[in-house]
């Protein structure tokens, strides 16, 4: 399989969790479309990690996830601490920003 | 058969990321990423990358997911409302989506990179495998990795913090008062 079926693959990934960021309310979901563009991104480093025959690409890939995975924590902390604070799930709600 | 199993996980991957979106129950959409990582991986598998396919099915569809299914069932798995502040949202974002996509496609179709049409080079055996980017990990990218570790031991304590439950804070019904 020719490297640009991949990176076609991968645009199409991003652009369906750019959609899922727009059109949904709940952070949770929000979350996992940042996931899925997440995603979308280490496809297209490892196509070319492949295309180019050594495995920066790789590492690359790596660190996106372990960027990924302190996201996760952070985010779900954040929505946790909201249902605590009974405040709506809802991110257009949440439009001020306080100290 | 290369083409096959890369059909097949471009399905499992597009389908996954199509129900991420499409479900109401933020339950399901947890779920259907998980189908949409495993397929990612054997992608990954095809692209030689051993490592990191192994990586996104222990780590990404195995810990990180749970801790979703965890904070989903926590906060339960409330239908989103219909309610829509901007008129015609539900129509303009995915005309967004695919004018983003039809852009970065002829970006990487129209580039003058070379051997995008190819399978690029022969690869030897040892590509991706753990022993290769373990060594890479603790030579080349040493700075990298231990960069990593202390953002995932940031992000650990930041969530303590953020999730921990303080007194006199949870009864409140909205964000005053909040320390």
């Amino acid at each position: 399989m020719a490297v640009e079926w991949y990176l076609v693959l991968s645009a199409l990934l991003f652009a369906i969790g750019v959609c899922g960021v727009l059109i949904r309310r709940s952070p949770l979901v929000i979350l996992l479309c940042l996931e899925l563009m997440l995603n979308g991104a280490n496809l297209a480093l490892i196509a070319f990690s492949r295309n180019a025959g050594n495995e920066e690409g790789q590492m690359f890939a790596l660190v996106v996830m372990v960027v990924a995975a302190c996201e996760v924590v952070v985010g779900l902390g954040l929505i946790v601490a909201m249902y605590r604070r009974r405040l709506p799930l809802n991110v257009d709600f949440m439009r001020g920003l306080r100290g | 058969m290369v083409e096959v199993a890369f059909f097949a996980g471009a399905i499992g991957a597009l389908g996954g990321a199509i129900a991420v979106i499409a479900l109401r129950n933020p339950f399901y959409s947890v779920l259907a990423l998980v189908v949409h990582l495993v397929s990612l991986a054997g992608l990954f598998l095809l692209l030689y990358a051993e490592f990191v396919a192994a990586v996104q099915i222990v780590v990404y569809a195995g810990a990180v997911m749970v801790l979703y299914v965890f904070v989903a069932s926590y906060v339960g798995g409330a239908e989103e409302p219909l309610w829509e502040p901007i008129p015609g949202q539900r129509l303009l974002a995915p005309l967004l989506a695919a004018a983003l996509f039809i852009e970065l496609s002829i970006a990487v179709l129209g580039t003058a990179l070379r051997g995008l049409d190819s399978e690029g080079p022969k690869l030897d055996t040892g590509f991706g495998s753990p022993a290769n980017i373990g060594e890479l990990f603790l030579e080349r990218f040493l700075i990298a990795f231990e960069a990593a570790s202390l953002l995932l031991l940031i992000a650990a304590v930041g969530a303590v913090v953020l999730a921990g439950r303080r007194r006199g804070s949870d009864a409140q019904p909205s964000a005053e008062g909040s320390s």
